[in-house]
């Protein structure tokens, strides 16, 4: 049914389809709705699931580990600061192996306060073992959340999944969004190692540094193994639904000289800014990350790149120039922009393509290259 | 791409006129985006929507610069704030409003909608609502059609008074 | 509670946990933050302990707890839900979330086990260290007095309450037994002498505990409903305690303490003394 909503009720709306048993959730602007719409949900008896209304999102994370541990689904939001709170609990819930899923509304950290539209947040959760996801349109946000339970509590992947949405940007835009039946997409959840009474053992103990290196490899075996998950369940969800997604949404790239590297919706404004530049005979195209981790393999022979970075690591650089030049060794024009909510326009995205200077960095809001 | 800014104060449902109107959009087969101006919203203070329409999926989401349309739910607002500001050349502009007004090089129209849901008895907490009637005074310009305002109305709000101002809103902007 | 712990010789929340476990019955999940109990349980793949047990960090007991006992009951399963966490975990870094999981009326057991210092980490002070006493943080002795978590326990109103000491096992066994009956939060305060902590000989534990209880520093009190009953090693202790000085005294972390100080721990047992009589005798 083709509806027109927010992505923060595009989220609730795929949470309820997936019927978690349990939400514990801490309210954060700009991720407010998204709670809000579950405990109405909850509240009207329209998801038989137990909303926790913990003190913290600290105490959010620990209450999904403790209910995910008994072999029940679970779900939990947050934003900013909210994730930064939390970032004890996403590592003990990636390492635990459990299947939690979270949207997280990508907002700017403070200080100053800032509620608006950053990656920041994320990208400091992504050496945690979770997968991520970063999406661009209402619907992208409904059809991922579907898919992360399906993903997360695969038993060959078994980590937690974090759907990033930006901030205001997606979450408070109206736009269409068609729901679907869900029928049984996303299984019934099976955890392996969930806790049983009758078979007492002992979760998380003393370890030494031989078992814990298994544990890390663990980790990241089931992270590549993901590969195939994701592409198989973004697979099975086009037979059924007949939306296409894939690790990275590429848009006229295939003979374009020169590609825009984004995350979010300034991936899909790009698109826009790819028109622009065609038809001033720029051979241009856009591609679109969409899963950080596990981190796609990128093509980029032959192109030039521009990558735009909402985000930063003081120090280094971009955080997503940084990711493409390790994993393809290439050189490329790392362009800083809408930190904080800043806006950034398609105008200013074909402008960052004409004025490129590959192997530098622009710092867009403050126009300073270094 | 039609791309529509709505002028109003912060209460008066200038968000949620947005929102039936991409919804009235979605029905009439087109693509639609609405939201707010992202801030930090105060009840009273002049506040902004955009409303995006078009036949293809829509990529955009800086804010419009150069609308096609403005619609001012609140007259009082264009005493402290430009409301013409970036408005495309030729550009239309509805106000809520009993008095004609002009405006050099682009189409103006105004209805009193705040007087169409005072007869309607469509009032709540003492102030009229507004975010219906305004679907009305948009499909009589041709931005929707009035059968798909209507259906949007009522997907949103169960008391048919609603849609019973937006028709009197159309008729007279139709008169 | 099987063989294969990893616990200190002496150490008194091993004798605690025994009874604990006996109460609690097989159908027990226990949540264990960063404390001692993380050493004792066993060393990976072992555990010294026939239940499940969950360990989680240090601040994140009572929620993890929280979320644990909504899955069960979700799922119409009574399995208990048992926090077992040290002071570190409950009256500092972990008072957040246990004061968010009773005010929530989490249907949950949780039982802290006093050392009355940072015993894990190797005796540094905590909000359970009583004034006076010598850690490796308040080298010269702590001057400030000991949080009194039960009164702020008391504040979120729950069902069921008590204090124990591991002293008494028997009474630790019956305690637990009937919190387990009530439905919500309950909490279990068990004073846990610590022998490389509080500086004293191993074979001294029981003798130390039940010292504490004698002098009165600790009393042992269950508050059902807010009835408050005081136990009767307590009663026999209000009517005539033994010196203070003959709990202090046999302690290394009290060896020097200012008479100023022990002055007004004699004054702090007289006040609890009076005010839980004062609780008792208005909710009788």
């Amino acid at each position: 049914m083709k509806k027109i909503a927010t992505g923060n009720k595009a989220v609730a709306e795929a949470v309820k389809q997936a019927n978690p048993t349990v939400v514990a959730a801490y309210p954060i602007t700009p991720q407010t709705e998204i709670v809000e719409q579950i405990a109405e949900f909850v509240t009207s008896g329209q998801m038989p699931a137990r909303y926790i209304a913990v003190e913290s999102e600290h105490s959010a994370m620990a209450a999904c580990i403790g209910a995910s541990i008994t072999g029940i689904r679970t779900f939990t939001a947050t934003s900013s600061h909210g994730l930064l709170y939390m970032h004890e609990m996403t590592n003990w819930a990636a390492g635990a192996r459990l299947p939690i899923v979270m949207a997280n509304v990508n907002r700017s950290l403070g200080p100053g306060w800032n509620i608006w539209a950053e990656h920041t947040d994320a990208l400091q959760e992504r050496d945690t073992g979770w997968l991520q996801v970063y999406v661009s349109t209402v619907q992208e946000a409904y059809d991922a959340t579907l898919m992360a339970f399906r993903i997360a509590e695969h038993n060959d992947v078994l980590l937690p999944v974090m759907v990033n949405l930006d901030g205001f940007l997606l979450s408070h835009i109206m736009q269409p969004v068609d729901t679907v039946e869900l029928g049984d997409f996303i299984p019934k959840i099976h955890l392996p190692h969930a806790i049983d009474p009758k078979h007492p053992a002992g979760y998380g103990t003393l370890t030494g540094p031989d078992q814990q290196f298994k544990f890390r490899w663990e980790i990241e075996r089931s992270m590549r193994d993901s590969v195939k998950v994701i592409e198989e369940t973004e697979k099975e969800f086009a037979k059924r639904f007949g939306r296409k997604y894939g690790f990275t949404e590429n848009y006229r790239c295939e003979d374009a000289d020169v590609i825009v590297i984004a995350m979010g919706t300034l991936g899909k404004e790009a698109e826009v800014a790819v028109d622009l530049l065609r038809n001033e005979g720029i051979k241009a195209g856009s591609m679109r990350i969409r899963w950080l981790r596990p981190f796609p393999k990128l093509d980029l022979k032959g192109k030039e790149v521009v990558v735009i970075d909402r985000d930063y690591s003081f120090g280094f650089g971009g955080i997503l120039a940084g990711e493409i030049r390790s994993k393809t060794g290439i050189s490329l024009y790392s362009v800083i922009a809408g930190l904080g909510g800043q806006e950034v326009t398609y105008d200013d995205i074909a402008d960052f393509v004409r004025t490129r200077r590959t192997g530098e960095e622009f710092w867009f809001g403050v126009n300073a290259h270094v | 791409m039609y791309e529509i800014r709505i002028h109003s104060r912060g209460g008066q449902g200038g968000v949620t006129a947005a929102r039936l109107l991409a919804m009235a959009a979605l029905h009439d087969g087109k693509y639609a985006t609405a939201c707010p101006f992202y801030g930090a919203e105060r009840r009273g203070a002049p506040i902004v929507s955009f409303v995006r329409i078009d036949d293809k999926p829509i990529k955009v989401y800086s804010q419009i610069r150069q609308p096609d349309m403005v619609v001012v739910l609140d007259a009082s607002v264009m005493d402290v704030v430009d409301v013409l500001h970036g408005l495309k050349k030729g550009g239309r502009i509805f106000i809520n409003s009993a008095g004609k007004r002009e405006f050099a090089g682009f189409e103006c129209r105004n209805v009193d909608l705040t007087g169409i849901a005072l007869r309607e008895n469509l009032v709540v907490s003492g102030s009229p609502i507004l975010n219906t009637p305004v679907l009305g005074a948009l499909a009589s310009m041709g931005i929707i059609t009035a059968d798909s305002a209507k259906k949007a109305i009522r997907e949103m709000f169960s008391d048919e008074r609603n849609v019973k101002a937006a028709e009197a809103a159309y008729k007279e902007m139709s008169a | 509670m099987l063989k294969c712990t990893s616990a200190c010789a002496g150490c008194s929340d091993s004798l605690a946990l025994r009874y604990v476990l006996k109460a609690a019955g097989p159908d027990t999940v226990m949540v264990v933050p960063a404390c001692c109990t993380s050493v004792i349980q066993g060393i990976y793949p072992n555990t010294a302990f026939n239940v499940p047990v969950y360990n989680i960090a240090f601040g994140a007991a009572a929620a993890c707890a929280s979320g644990m006992s909504n899955a069960f009951r979700a799922e119409g399963k009574k399995t208990n839900v048992i926090v077992y966490a040290g002071d570190g975990g409950t009256l500092d870094i972990g008072i957040q979330a246990m004061s968010g999981a009773f005010e929530r009326g989490t249907d949950f057991l949780y039982i802290c086990y006093d050392n009355e210092a940072y015993g894990n980490t190797g005796m540094q002070r905590s909000g359970g260290t009583p004034m006076g006493a010598k850690t490796t943080t308040t080298p010269t002795g702590k001057t400030d007095a000991k949080k009194d978590i039960d009164a702020i326990v008391a504040a979120h109103d729950p069902p069921y309450m008590a204090t124990a000491c591991a002293a008494y096992p028997q009474d630790i066994f019956k305690k637990v037994q009937k919190a387990l009956t009530f439905r919500g939060p309950t909490f279990l305060h068990i004073l846990a002498p610590c022998p490389p902590g509080w500086r004293y000989p191993t074979e001294k534990t029981v003798e130390m505990g039940k010292l504490a209880v004698k002098s009165g520093m600790w009393v042992l009190y269950e508050r059902e409903y807010g009835k408050v009953t005081i136990g009767p090693q307590s009663k026999v202790a209000m009517k005539k305690p033994i010196p203070l000085e003959d709990y202090l005294s046999p302690q290394g972390r009290f060896k020097g303490i200012d008479p100023k100080i022990v002055e007004i721990l004699k004054q702090r047992i007289t006040k609890n003394f009076q005010r839980l009589a004062a609780e008792e005798e208005a909710s009788a």
